[in-house]
């Protein structure tokens, strides 16, 4: 079993070592070269050594996570609430559906002109897109999830003497996590995807405005060095969710 | 345990039901899909609107929801929770009812072991078989000491043999704990064997109620008589013990050889398809075995029913279409008729 385990994490670190010798040797070779010029990665890994050591990455690194966790908290916490409120309780949900239908097709970044002039730049800003960025899907998939929860178990519980709060938190909402754990996957990803756009376009500080200023000097291994971060970022946060799911229905989904 | 009675009970199915349960009754509600069984069910459980009055005893209850009305409900699909464990499962309505911990766990484990699922209470229902399954729902369904037990189907979801088991041990419970116990099914030998009394409903009505043999020995019209299969029945005297088991009694004229447990025997019933058919004396000693004349055919896809004159009485035997289309049947031959002896149930 573990033997097996092991096999399978080679087996999924293999194409990635495999992917960054090629990298290193064509760079290395000049085989990619002009516009497209590439650094090898050990030249990236330098830069990365060079900006964590000068503290620019970290300082970056920092406010762009800071953004992330308070605006996507924030934004998970009110789409939960606002999710259940609406799947449970029809009236609600009838009243606000038509304002979130029309709102969340909006992208996050879309509202960014009307957020600048109506927040100015600052920490706001930021907190706010991601915010937007994470209510609303993470508001439907709650609110979806907690429709969809078989009524037959609801009648159940109220045969066994259930209280309609009752059954909404013991019965309803356990039963609706598999579908906001789904949001919550897909959003904590977009979220750090949105950061950074909004920092490379109206933001001065933070891996996208970091990007931004690595740009304008053509240093393309800091860009990559900001890429990967970004990456990992997005597959840690992924990964934190994936395990919180595990945790809360793994035992019995 | 209260009575249960059922007043003038209509809804969008059910149609003008008037019913009485005693108290401590296993009650069987009987019909095909679609009679509005589990419907009544519903009513019962106050989980549906209806017409009429249900009374738990002297009480009348039709404004009590189901939460009130002290009824532990099996459901047809089970619907355990499948995010809570067996254990869970079985505590939900005690932690509903905020017994403290010590209360509900030894109610959960005298439940557990009554119901022998000791060994399942921390599994989930995912890694569950279909028989635990039925355990654990009717554990639950128990749990909180209900006044009613109501059963919708609870067979339905297992193998035969583990549903032959499981029906034995139901009605051991439900005799053990004395509770009024109302058991929806579709299926006549389940119902025959669990039930102190039948309803057979048909189209949202109740046709017949009655102590299963009375069902079986005398339907009271055709439905009812289409539902339960038909069956020959023939009125028998002077009954004579042969010994290994078997008895000898006259029957309108024929001599039949039946099951024999020392008992005077006034009927015999037989379904058609335990009267095998054939176009010639079938090999073997002569008993249940009786010529006649076919005088009518009932063929459908499926079976084909043949109506057969034997001295004065006309018996009526079934066969598969398949087996029917082998044989040259038809109005006026003569065929022979054989008993299924085993098959034979006989009214004291």
């Amino acid at each position: 079993m573990i033997f097996s385990r092991i096999i399978k994490s080679i087996l999924g670190i293999f194409p990635i070592i495999i992917f960054l010798i090629l990298w290193e040797l064509m760079a290395r070779m000049h085989l990619i070269s002009g516009k497209f010029f590439l650094p090898p990665f050990s030249m990236v890994v330098s830069e990365f050594y060079n900006l964590t050591a000068s503290g620019v990455l970290g300082k970056s690194f920092i406010s762009s996570l800071s953004r992330v966790l308070i605006g996507f908290s924030l934004g998970t916490i009110a789409g939960i609430i606002f999710g259940i409120l609406t799947g449970w309780y029809y009236l609600l949900d009838r009243t606000l559906s038509p304002i979130i239908s029309l709102v969340y097709p909006i992208p996050a970044l879309g509202w960014l002109p009307l957020l600048m002039l109506w927040l100015g730049i600052g920490e706001i800003l930021p907190i706010t897109i991601i915010f937007i960025c994470s209510f609303f899907p993470i508001l439907y998939n709650t609110s979806t999830g907690i429709k969809t929860v078989d009524k037959n178990y609801i009648k159940v519980a109220r045969s066994l003497g259930a209280s309609d709060k009752e059954i909404l938190t013991s019965i309803v909402i356990p039963l609706a996590l598999p579908n906001i754990f789904t949001g919550l996957k897909l959003e904590s990803g977009m979220a750090w995807r949105v950061i950074i756009a909004a920092e490379m376009v109206a933001i001065p500080t933070g891996i996208g405005a970091l990007m931004m200023r690595a740009e304008s000097l053509m240093r393309i291994d800091i860009i990559i060095v900001c890429l990967i971060i970004l990456a990992i970022m997005c597959f840690l946060f992924e990964r934190f969710f994936i395990f919180l799911e595990m945790i809360f229905t793994g035992k019995w989904r | 345990m209260p009575d249960i009675e059922l007043k003038n009970i209509s809804n969008y199915i059910c149609k003008n039901i008037n019913l009485k349960i005693w108290d401590k009754e296993l009650f069987v509600l009987l019909g095909s899909n679609g009679a509005g069984k589990s419907t009544l069910l519903n009513i019962v459980a106050g989980l549906i609107d209806y017409q009429g009055t249900v009374f738990f005893g002297k009480e009348k209850i039709d404004k009590l929801g189901v939460k009130n009305r002290k009824i532990g409900y099996l459901f047809q699909d089970l619907h355990l929770f499948p995010h809570l464990d067996v254990f869970s499962n079985i505590a939900y309505s005690l932690k509903i009812e905020k017994k403290l911990i010590n209360e509900i766990k030894s109610r959960v484990e005298e439940l557990l072991e009554m119901l022998r699922i000791e060994s399942l209470a921390n599994r989930y229902p995912k890694q569950l078989s279909g028989g635990e399954k039925q355990r654990v729902a009717l554990a639950r369904a128990l749990a909180f000491n209900p006044e009613v037990l109501l059963l919708d189907e609870p067979l339905n979801k297992i193998d035969l043999q583990s549903s032959k088991y499981f029906r034995i041990e139901l009605k051991q419970i439900q005799k053990k704990l004395g509770i009024t116990t109302i058991y929806v099914t579709h299926s006549l030998k389940e119902a025959e064997e669990v039930a102190d009394r039948i309803a057979i409903m048909h189209k949202g009505y109740i046709e017949q109620i009655g102590k299963p043999e009375e069902i079986f020995f005398s339907p009271m019209n055709e439905n009812v008589s289409e539902f339960i299969g038909r069956p020959n029945i023939l009125c028998c005297d002077n009954r004579i013990n042969l010994g290994n088991g078997i008895a000898k009694v006259d029957c309108q004229g024929l001599s039949v050889v039946i099951p024999d447990d020392n008992k005077k025997v006034n009927k015999i019933a037989l379904l058609p398809q335990d009267i095998y058919i054939s176009e010639v004396l079938p090999p073997g000693p002569n008993i249940n075995r009786f010529k006649g004349n076919i005088i009518d055919l009932n063929i459908s896809n499926e079976t084909t029913r043949i109506k057969v004159k034997v001295g004065s009485i006309i018996l009526l035997s079934e066969l598969p279409y398949h087996l029917f289309k082998r044989m040259n049947l038809q109005k006026g031959k003569q065929v022979f008729l054989i008993f299924k002896l085993k098959n034979i149930k006989c009214l004291s």
